[in-house]
């Protein structure tokens, strides 16, 4: 069976550009707003959601995805508020996947989680610190829900690393551009066009591209490459520095734009 | 059967591993092939050894303390760490995280502290083998700890204050790791205790197992026998595995960490990660944790920035689940009463730390009666903790009273 996000890909590879993935997390400012974030990226021009499961000690993420996250646990965000942004994202008709750290979907129960994500509607997870080698129940429970296994490739990979971790992932592969934790930054770098090469060698599974992307610009160089372009602490800026709701809105709405437009022009 | 742990992934049981992210993976591996290589190298070792006995004052005396003894009814040996250079066992695991840093060419290394304990050392190794040096460290160990900060500083160190999460231990943990995946090709991460990502618990366990390799041969010239207990407190746990590892193979010997009980763990406000935990992952390895019900982790608590720590090295919660090792909590009251104890009888004071270990040695004492010998890991000296300590007893800021007629 072909997921939504290999669906995706097939229709953006026959369209002859990148997909735009767009990363909020949930339960910031609050759910109902992460939830109109989101609809906004969507009608915006992203193609694919992830949905961040807020987490206590996010090592791989910078400042600006470190405060939202925060601030979305102090309001309260639990698990559960989580599937419901995956259900209202999926409902826009976007493939939607969770990034989340590990410790809470192990605490959740692993194939608990991967049934009610299923349920939600959602495709897949993206795991920052869950790497194949200590993934073996993950790889079980998406098996038997049908979920995705986005894991994350480093300039760092060695060449047998890259294979082994291609090989359990699916859906799509996620190359960290730099070395680095997550944040816009104002030039991308030349590991990710490297990374992405070497990737191509060992594999025709999609690879997107992420970290530090966060105008058309950015996202138009590294389409020139990738498969898709994954942005994150950009968007979540634009709610971070907004003076009031629908200025925040009208921003994401504004950059998913220009950022499409970049991933869109040959 | 003679203990082997962990496997060759970094397992401890069901505990250990690696949960980080891809980027720190092969830095991981190269640090794991290193220390293989270097642990296997007499010349290596032999430079660490000199270097440990010239400079840092070891191998530590082992002491007999008499009133103690006599106070806690039982025969008390302390290990005495805390005459280290530094002050704590922890010299010995940096020294040698930072000759590896030399040896692999990283000419920088960072480190995260509580206490300032493993940031004063890390900062010392340093200064002694000339590497540039970045210490994390929380925002609220900063100010509980400041005479540490400037310590650092003289040292040569650059010390940062974390401002994110519960701006503690942990937190400046997340942060080194952020740090370090940005800068793997120059720098080496001189973790502080035996936990989070393989190969940092084994490591770290090799390099403090000489604690407990002394102080067995010590104990063993002293008394002619083997310890009932060994004894020591448990943070992350370096001092404490330290100690054990050389005790492991001995069944009759007992092997007790205690635990920072904080206010007790019936409360909220503790660091008792094995007695009040549950199994998780957090720092890159799965172990007990304090942690809420969806998995975030708690804030934990101890009168001892040193202990101050929601998680717990993974060989620590495979030895209490094979129950080779007992692990109970001691509350701040026990272990500042056992701190004014060692005071008083012995004219040490010990980190408050170390005085959780004494605690857990007196309670061993009523259990275990007169004829027994417990040994104790004195893993610090309190010099870090006179503030603490003072304010605890009410020793400082008291208005100077004047009797009436006396001139000031």
């Amino acid at each position: 069976m072909s997921s939504s996000i290999d669906a995706l890909f097939e229709r953006t590879r026959a369209e002859g550009r990148a997909a735009l993935v767009g990363y909020l997390p949930a339960g910031f400012p609050s759910k109902e707003l992460s939830i109109k974030a989101i609809e906004a990226m969507v009608e915006g021009g992203v193609d694919m959601v992830e949905v961040g499961l807020p987490y206590s000690d996010p090592v791989m993420d910078g400042p600006v995805i470190q405060a939202a996250a925060e601030a979305a646990l102090v309001a309260g965000t639990r698990p559960s508020d989580v599937l419901d942004v995956v259900r209202a994202s999926a409902a826009t008709g976007a493939p939607t996947v969770v990034m989340t750290y590990w410790n809470p979907v192990e605490r959740y129960g692993v194939d608990r989680f991967a049934a009610d994500l299923a349920a939600a509607g959602g495709a897949g997870l993206i795991t920052p610190d869950l790497i194949p080698d200590e993934g073996a129940e993950w790889v079980a429970a998406s098996q038997a829900h049908d979920l995705d296994r986005i894991f994350l490739v480093a300039p760092s990979s060695t060449d047998d690393r890259l294979a082994m971790t291609v090989d359990a992932a699916s859906g799509f592969v996620y190359a960290t551009a730099v070395m680095g934790v997550t944040g816009a930054r104002d030039q991308t770098s030349s590991l990710g066009e490297e990374l992405v090469a070497r990737v191509r060698k060992v594999t025709d599974k999609p690879v997107g591209v992420g970290l530090g992307v966060s105008n058309g610009a950015q996202a138009h160089e590294i389409a020139a490459y990738a498969d898709a372009v994954i942005v994150g602490s950009a968007l979540v800026r634009c709610l971070l520095t907004a003076t009031d709701e629908s200025a925040g809105l009208a921003a994401i709405r504004a950059l998913a734009q220009d950022l499409r437009a970049g991933v869109e022009r040959s | 059967m003679t203990y082997a742990q962990p496997d060759a992934t970094g397992h401890f049981g069901r505990f250990g591993g690696r949960f980080m992210p891809e980027a720190l993976v092969a830095p991981l591996d190269e640090l794991d092939r290193a220390w293989t290589e270097a642990k296997a190298d007499p010349t290596f070792m032999a430079e660490l050894d000199r270097m440990l006995r010239e400079y840092a004052n070891i191998p530590s005396p082992l002491y007999e303390a008499h009133r103690f003894s006599e106070a806690a009814g039982a025969r008390i040996l302390l290990k005495r760490e805390d005459l280290n250079h530094t002050g704590a066992h922890k010299i010995r695991n940096v020294i040698g995280q930072a000759l590896l840093a030399k040896r692999i060419g990283k000419p920088r290394a960072i480190a995260e502290t509580g206490a300032g304990q493993h940031g004063v050392a890390s900062a010392t190794a340093c200064a002694y083998l000339d590497l540039e040096c970045t210490v994390y460290m929380g925002e609220v160990d900063t100010e509980r700890q400041a005479l540490n900060v400037a310590r650092m500083k003289m040292l040569g160190a650059e010390v940062v204050s974390v401002t994110s999460g519960s701006r503690t231990l942990k937190d400046a943990i997340n942060e080194a790791l952020r740090d370090w995946v940005a800068s793997v090709d120059t720098t080496s991460y001189l973790f502080g205790t035996a936990a989070g990502p393989h190969p940092f618990p084994t490591m770290v366990r090799d390099l403090t197992r000489a604690i407990g390799d002394e102080a067995r041969a010590q104990t063993l010239e002293l008394t002619g026998a083997l310890p009932d207990a060994a004894v020591a407190c448990v943070g992350g746990g370096s001092n404490a595995i330290g100690l054990f590892t050389a005790f492991i193979d001995d069944p009759d010997v007992r092997l007790v960490g205690i635990e920072a009980g904080g206010d007790g763990v019936e409360t909220t406000r503790h660091a008792a990660t094995i007695t009040g935990g549950d199994v998780g992952v957090l720092h890159g390895a799965r172990s007990f944790l304090l942690q809420d019900e969806d998995g975030q982790t708690l804030e934990s608590h101890s009168i001892s920035a040193g202990l101050d720590y929601p998680g717990v090295g993974p060989e620590h919660s495979y030895l209490a689940d094979i129950g080779r090792a007992s692990y109970v909590p001691a509350t701040d009251a026990a272990a500042m009463s056992a701190f004014d104890l060692l005071c008083k009888t012995e004219g040490i004071i010990p980190a408050i730390e170390s005085a959780h270990a004494l605690a857990g040695a007196l309670d061993l004492a009523k259990e275990l009666g007169p004829d027994a010998t417990i040994l104790v890991n004195l893993s610090g000296r309190g010099d870090k903790d006179v503030h603490t300590a003072a304010e605890y007893f009410g020793l400082i800021d008291a208005p100077v009273v004047l009797h009436e007629g006396e001139q000031e």
